[in-house]
């Protein structure tokens, strides 16, 4: 089987200082990896490098497109990345309001995408924006609502409905749960769990809470100072971590 | 023609400045929709006054020319006066308020009524050229954005329209893709004008403030921005003019008393004083006129 997305040997430095160096991995269909360390580790630095925000000093990022095979993202024209930055690919912010257009309503939030890739039918645009509120547990009566006038999980669910209309095959999430009480925190990731199955999605979730990639994540990666320092499977990781800095981490989650 | 004021160079601007724009006017023709930037010089008068327009009409003007100004269809409104007295006095230019006779027209917020011929120019004041701004307030991405052709931002907006009104409510700036590549911001124009943009004449756009240049080539395709279960409709009042009767030129609404008097009145002054020569009747026409 082809991976779906490929890293080989990202590095990013700033200045003098590393952000992350020498990434490697395969990230296979269907597959959620979990990236885990402190603040500072590069996690968000490497993510946003795959995601094409940020333009790494070396490596490649090979993403197997739908209609030409694996390509190098980074290597790709403009135009080529930034439509698969619409279609394939999805960004989940940690702070919705960075995901959103706040100034419009919740249905053309959802819509954007579509009208992006060419959708000109009013009445189709709005069916789907209504059904993809439903799937993420928004009232429909809600669909000509700002976002401002959304609490913040509503928000955060909203920006997953936004990001998943075009039916991407890859979606990469940063801090989805990120400031969020622990109440909304369980009912997002339910949902998100569900959403990851039913749709197949291959997902690279950045967080550092470890309950979050043990109910979503398949495989995780440990990283500090900008280099990973573990990776495995999720519960081999968790339950038996080898690397000092990982058991360190295990063992300061509190227990209630 | 009568003799321009010998304190000023031809049509107020020095000839290099000319030159420059002249420049930047040939680009924006060979590219329909593209806005091109250009250094807009200070004008006599405040931004927000026409200074583009102005530096675009004195980029183009010969002695032989006949100028009309009109400010929201008008030709005896302030705005329009005071241009068409800055190039009587610098470029000592024929003017006229004949749609018909003038070979260069400035204008502000409308198209004439009368259709323009192969010859005319047609020189737009635009206040604001980047038809995204209120959508991307970053105008390094609403470049990229043009340059990419993504213009599905565009539709958001009409579709919140849409939304919140039931119909695409957006009545004036109403935006166009031009040759099926830019989207362009036709001024403030109603979008009852938007079809007269597919034009015989030359269609010139200057943003002073914003210091940007984009036209419209003669029988340029240009399109109204619309959805296939919302079509574009150029609307006006669902009424006819009462000076002149006629029912197909755009109106202004005009409060007359406090009793909730109101009349409708061709917002061409031209165009209806025009057809009140020829004989036309409107509700509110005097009796005693022949």
């Amino acid at each position: 089987m082809t991976p779906l997305l490929q890293a080989r040997g990202l590095t990013k430095h700033y200045g003098a200082r590393l952000g992350c160096g020498n990434v490697s991995f395969d990230l296979y269909p269907g597959e959620v990896m979990g990236i885990v360390g402190e603040s500072g580790s590069g996690k968000s630095t490497l993510l946003s490098c795959l995601a094409g925000h940020l333009s790494p000093d070396a490596g490649e990022v090979i993403f197997d497109t739908r209609d030409h095979g694996p390509q190098d993202v980074l290597r790709m024209s403009e135009p080529a990345r930034r439509m698969l930055g619409r279609t394939d690919w999805a960004f989940v912010h940690q702070n919705a309001r960075d995901g959103l257009r706040m100034g419009v309503s919740a249905g053309a939030n959802v819509g954007e995408r579509l009208m992006a890739v060419g959708a000109r039918h009013y009445g189709d645009i709005r069916e789907q924006a209504t059904d993809w509120l439903g799937r993420v547990e928004i009232a429909a009566d809600r669909i000509d609502d700002r976002p401002r006038a959304f609490s913040g999980g509503m928000q955060q669910r909203l920006q997953i409905a936004r990001n998943l209309v075009t039916g991407p095959r890859l979606v990469f999430m940063d801090e989805p749960t990120g400031g969020l009480d622990v109440s909304v925190q369980a009912r997002l990731l339910d949902l998100l769990r569900g959403l990851v199955r039913e749709m197949g999605l291959s997902a690279i979730v950045v967080t550092h809470d470890l309950a979050v990639v043990r109910l979503l994540a398949d495989r995780l990666m440990v990283m500090k100072g900008g280099a990973v320092v573990e990776a495995g499977l999720t519960d081999q990781v968790l339950d038996d971590p080898q690397h000092g800095y990982t058991q360190l981490l295990v063992s300061s989650v509190l227990q209630v | 023609m009568t003799l321009h004021d010998p304190n000023y160079n031809f049509a107020y601007l020095d000839e290099q400045t000319k030159r420059m724009i002249r420049r930047a006017l040939l680009k924006a023709l060979a590219i329909p929709g593209y806005q091109v930037p250009f250094a807009s010089r200070e004008m006599p008068m405040p931004y927000g006054w026409g200074t583009g327009g102005v530096q675009v009409t004195a980029a183009c003007l010969t002695p032989e020319d006949t100028l009309k100004v009109i400010d929201q269809g008008a030709d005896d409104t302030t705005n329009a006066v005071s241009i068409r007295k800055f190039f009587q006095r610098t470029a000592g230019v024929a003017v006229t308020e004949q749609t018909a006779q003038a070979s260069v027209i400035q204008t502000r917020h409308r198209i004439p009524e009368t259709p323009l011929i192969e010859g005319q120019i047609l020189v737009y004041q635009v206040p604001i050229p980047e038809p995204l701004r209120f959508l991307e307030p970053r105008e390094t991405e609403t470049r990229r954005m043009h340059a990419l052709e993504e213009y599905g931002l565009m539709h958001v907006k009409l579709y919140e329209d849409i939304a919140h009104n039931g119909e695409i409510s957006t009545a004036y700036a109403y935006p166009v893709k031009v040759e099926g590549r830019y989207v362009m911001d036709p001024s403030p124009i109603p979008k009852f004008d938007n079809p007269k943009l597919e034009s015989a004449a030359i269609q010139l756009f200057g943003a002073g403030r914003e210091q940007r240049i984009y036209a419209l080539p003669p029988y340029c395709r240009v399109t109204s921005l619309d959805f296939e279960d919302h079509p574009f409709e150029a609307s006006k009042a669902d009424h006819d003019c009462d000076l002149c009767g006629c029912a197909t030129s755009y109106l202004d609404e005009v409060i007359v008393d406090d009793a909730g008097g109101r009349m409708f009145v061709c917002s061409d002054t031209d165009f209806c004083t025009g057809r009140r020569e020829g004989g036309h009747r409107g509700r509110l026409s005097p009796e005693d006129m022949a």
